[in-house]
């Protein structure tokens, strides 16, 4: 009995990161209907900022308290500097366009604290008063979890308080019902807005601050809390603060109960709590369905044409010569060197991951913030064979779309049912679960819990965690750097080849009729959540191709390859080449993983990155999407008259 | 335009349909019958209830009570798609076509839907179904604008693109929500003209709701009127135009019972 209840005081002290951080941001959605990507960030930084003062004025407990309470309010005042010089000027653009820019804002926030506070990760001092165990029913537990159990109630109790008792809490809630109407009857939506980015970053600056204590500060932390609180705020229901509290406590006492069971098993068991939510309630705990604005607005998209006999010149002159390349390395190798060969194996890889991620994004307007999932979940599916099945190159190889597709397939069943920011936030709190599957080595860690060892009785390792799984090598017909120079562009560019034809399908077309016009498509008899669904596994398997491709180019496979910056890449590739152009992605990921490889030597190019991102929304609003896709369709006469003035 | 139809077989039928919301008794006990080769139109004052009814009838909305039969087979709780595979085309009060498609591959959509093919993944689809989707467009008088994309098309040339897309699975019923909603007077009685062919040729049962009492009084063959959810009245156009009821309504004082549209 005593191990349950501090088993359950455990659970509860870690549900308060994790209600402060969902609460933020679900209060912030509720009344901007912004996602705020950078959520996770200003939890870090309430880390970061809340270690430095401790530092400095912590000694106390009084000084260690008002060090937490400076760094919230701090995070509270760049989420207003955010709001004030980059949302502001978006509140009005496409979905996507602001989900972009607020992950500019991450890339930003990720070097300026690697700038600030170095690499190593910081452990955290305990608190003053705190620092012992309390005797509860003859077991200890640390005086600071109490703290920290008081804390979120403390927090609900006072926002309720706001939302109820002031006007301005009034004026937020009435603009989470219905914001036009605020707007009309002569609200100052701005200032709204502005206290509202306040309000809900200092939480996430809070909880940052608050379990610096238990956790201290790292430069993951931001992604790993961001998975973490759209999962709480997709179970809680958007834009509900109690939603999000209850949502929170039962996570944590999850995670208590579910480390003693099975360790390692936590992001886990947070999916199959998800899964079984969004089965019952697809809103939430306590969420309203509500129907959100279309997630592409602005000019429709042209109708798709045969290509023009200049585009087909253009693209077999672009196919001979990449496999005219690995000739022109054997006749002139100083002039097309091996290296040139090994990046062109790489930019092949991430336009198939683009086209990819595209062909349900573009045509079926489901934009998925998780892609990685697919693009590791296959390779790491082949991999997996090799290593523990000696399954041959040739075998495993296409045990990576295989093994994507029905990933994809299980994950879609969930994800396809929703739309715009819920889909994206789905898709990413889905990809985060399979990150965390391999970075915690989650099969391994059951073996170990039942015991089972290897040959010499140390811990069975499974996929390896950190450490990836290496020395994954092609059979030896396929290894020489020419042999897979040509399987690579060969399988990619018949990939393409195969998606574009899928498209200019009956297929694709109902995926477009699907985004073009819900109503319509259902009163012609299509059922949409259906195509929806083939159309997240067919793209999960062209992921996966891409994946196996990667893997066996690198001869290893790393979890880096399903975290969020690579799924925010190939997004980034899609936005960037134009999401209404096929050959927009293609463009996208070749010149960013050209520019990656030219620029990643840099130390700060995600700051670089992030700013160009932001600079591009602030300057081109409404115009990012497909902007350099439509340019150099312009320049190079690419596309009809009529198609280019769109 | 009135007198009895030549073939009487009853399309839909509708018993004791009612609906309310938090109180409000929308729909109350409406009972109708609507035959092949026949425009029934419902009208009313805004608030009437004429687009709950209609949603009840097209799958949109569950009713509390009562009974939809579509040839004879209860339709009751089938989604929208399900109900059109039975043969019920649709044309909504603010058109809804695929902007990103020509209007003849709108026309193809349906018919690719119609025929089961929606989920051929290798021949382009710009190659499914040309000539029949031709012949619809023709119908309706749009074959000229086959190829020019529907984001960019006049509003009454859409709802033409509609009518043929409605057309489409050769459907019992049709379902015209406001059908000349938002049109110039002379379009309106153009599309109802062409609508009317169309039912002659094929046998078809029209559900039409409309505001212009021109367009009502001019091209159905029957009329409902609803008030506060309830019908009271129903015959030909001569008999409604001299019901009393139905004058009260319209012509005395409290033609809008509240602000919602109908």
């Amino acid at each position: 009995m005593a191990d349950f209840i501090v088993s359950l005081l455990t659970g509860l002290s870690s549900a308060a990161a994790m209600f402060l951080v969902a609460s933020g941001l679900s209060i912030i959605f509720g009344v901007t209907r912004i996602v705020n990507f950078a959520h996770g960030s200003f939890y870090m930084l309430g880390a970061y900022i809340g270690y430095t003062l401790v530092q400095a004025i912590g000694s106390t407990a009084v000084g260690f308290w008002a060090a937490v309470l400076i760094a919230a309010v701090a995070v509270g005042a760049i989420g207003v500097v955010m709001e004030i010089l980059l949302l502001r000027r978006i509140y009005r653009a496409p979905e996507l366009f602001q989900l972009i820019a607020t992950f500019g804002v991450i890339l930003v926030i990720q070097d300026v604290t690697l700038w600030v506070w170095g690499s190593e990760d910081l452990v955290g001092p305990q608190a003053p008063g705190l620092k012992g165990a309390a005797d509860i029913l003859g077991k200890p537990i640390p005086e600071y979890d109490l703290a920290l159990i008081a804390i979120s109630p403390l927090v609900l109790v006072g926002l309720w308080a706001l939302f109820k008792l002031t006007r301005w809490g009034t004026l937020v809630r009435a603009a989470t019902q219905d914001r036009q109407m605020v707007a009309a009857l002569g609200v100052n939506q701005r200032w709204l807005f502005t206290g509202v980015l306040f309000l809900g970053s200092a939480l996430a600056g809070l909880g940052g601050a608050v379990q610096i204590p238990k956790g201290g500060a790292d430069l993951l932390m931001d992604f790993n809390i961001l998975a973490v609180a759209f999962v709480v705020v997709v179970v809680g229901g958007m834009g509900s603060v109690f939603g999000a509290f209850w949502a929170a406590v039962l996570f944590g006492i999850l995670q208590t109960f579910g480390i003693q069971i099975l360790p390692n098993s936590t992001l886990v068991l947070m999916f199959l709590v998800m899964a079984v939510v969004l089965i019952f309630r697809p809103w939430g705990l306590l969420g309203m369905p509500e129907t959100l604005g279309q997630a592409h607005p602005g000019p429709p998209e042209q109708p798709l044409r045969p290509a023009l006999p200049r585009v087909r010149i253009l693209g077999g002159a672009a196919t001979a010569l990449l496999l005219a390349l690995p000739v022109a390395h054997l006749v002139l190798p100083q002039l097309v060197g091996a290296f040139t060969l090994v990046l062109v194996i790489e930019i092949m890889v991430f336009v198939l991951f683009a086209a990819a991620l595209h062909f349900i994004m573009g045509p079926g307007g489901m934009v998925s913030f998780g892609h990685a999932a697919y693009f590791g979940g296959g390779a790491y599916a082949a991999a997996l064979l090799v290593k523990f099945a000696d399954a041959p190159f040739e075998i495993a190889f296409w045990a990576a779309p295989v093994g994507a597709a029905l990933l994809a397939f299980l994950f879609g069943w969930f994800c396809v049912r929703l739309s715009g920011v819920y889909f994206a936030m789905l898709t990413l709190a889905f990809a985060q679960i399979a990150w965390a599957f391999v970075f915690q080595d989650m099969p391994g860690s059951v073996l170990r819990t039942f015991g089972i060892a290897d040959e010499f009785g140390a811990p069975l390792k499974i996929t390896g965690g950190d450490d990836g799984l290496n020395d994954i090598w092609p059979s030896a017909w396929a290894g020489t750097r020419i042999a897979y120079y040509y399987i690579a562009v060969g399988l990619s560019v018949a990939a393409l080849w195969i998606m574009r034809r899928f498209l200019y399908a009956p297929f694709g077309y109902t995926l477009r009729a699907g985004r073009d016009s819900p109503l319509r498509a259902a009163a012609i008899g299509i059922d949409l959540t259906r195509h929806r669904w083939l159309a997240f596994a067919l793209s999960g398997a062209f992921t996966g191709l891409a994946g196996a491709l990667f893997l066996f180019s690198k001869g290893s496979v790393f979890p880096t390859t399903l975290e969020i910056a690579r799924s925010f890449d190939a997004l980034l590739m899609v936005l960037l080449g134009g999401v209404q152009s096929l050959f927009g992605p293609i463009f996208g990921a070749a010149a960013l993983t050209w520019l990656n490889d030219l620029f990643s030597v840099l130390s700060y190019w995600r700051f670089l990155l992030g700013v160009t991102i932001i600079a591009l929304v602030l300057l081109l609003p409404q115009g990012i999407v497909g902007f350099a896709g439509t340019r150099l369709g312009r320049r190079l006469r690419l596309a009809r008259p009529e198609e280019i003035t769109a | 335009m009135s007198g009895a139809p030549h073939e009487r077989v009853p399309v839909l039928e509708v018993e004791s349909l009612s609906r309310s919301f938090g109180g409000v008794r929308a729909v109350d006990r409406v009972s109708f019958t609507l035959f092949s080769n026949e425009l029934l139109a419902m009208i009313g004052p805004n608030g009437a209830g004429k687009t709950t009814c209609f949603n009840m009838v097209n799958g949109q909305l569950r009713p509390d009570a009562g009974a939809v039969r579509l040839n004879g087979r209860s339709i009751l709780g089938l989604p929208p798609r399900s109900i059109w595979r039975l043969g019920v085309g649709r044309t909504f009060q603010i058109t809804a076509t695929f902007a990103s498609m020509t209007v003849r591959e709108n026309v193809q959509m349906a018919l690719v839907s119609h025929y089961r093919r929606s989920r051929a993944l290798w021949r382009p689809a710009r190659d499914h179904y040309f000539d029949e989707a031709m012949a619809l467009l023709e119908r309706v008088g749009m074959d000229r604008q086959y190829d020019r994309a529907c984001g960019v098309l006049a509003y009454g040339d859409l709802k033409r693109v509609e009518l043929a897309v409605a057309l489409a699975n050769e459907p019992g019923l049709l379902l015209m929500d406001e059908p000349t909603a938002g049109m110039a007077p002379r379009e309106r009685m153009e599309l109802m003209q062409l609508t009317t062919g169309i039912v002659r040729e094929r046998n078809i049962g029209v559900l039409f709701t409309e505001h212009d009492m021109d367009v009502v009084f001019a091209h159905a063959d029957r009329i409902m009127v609803l008030d506060r959810g309830q019908l009271i009245s129903e015959g030909t156009p001569m008999a409604v135009r001299s019901d009393r009821k139905v004058q009260e309504i319209y012509l005395g004082g409290s033609a809008v019972h509240d602000g919602g549209p109908a």
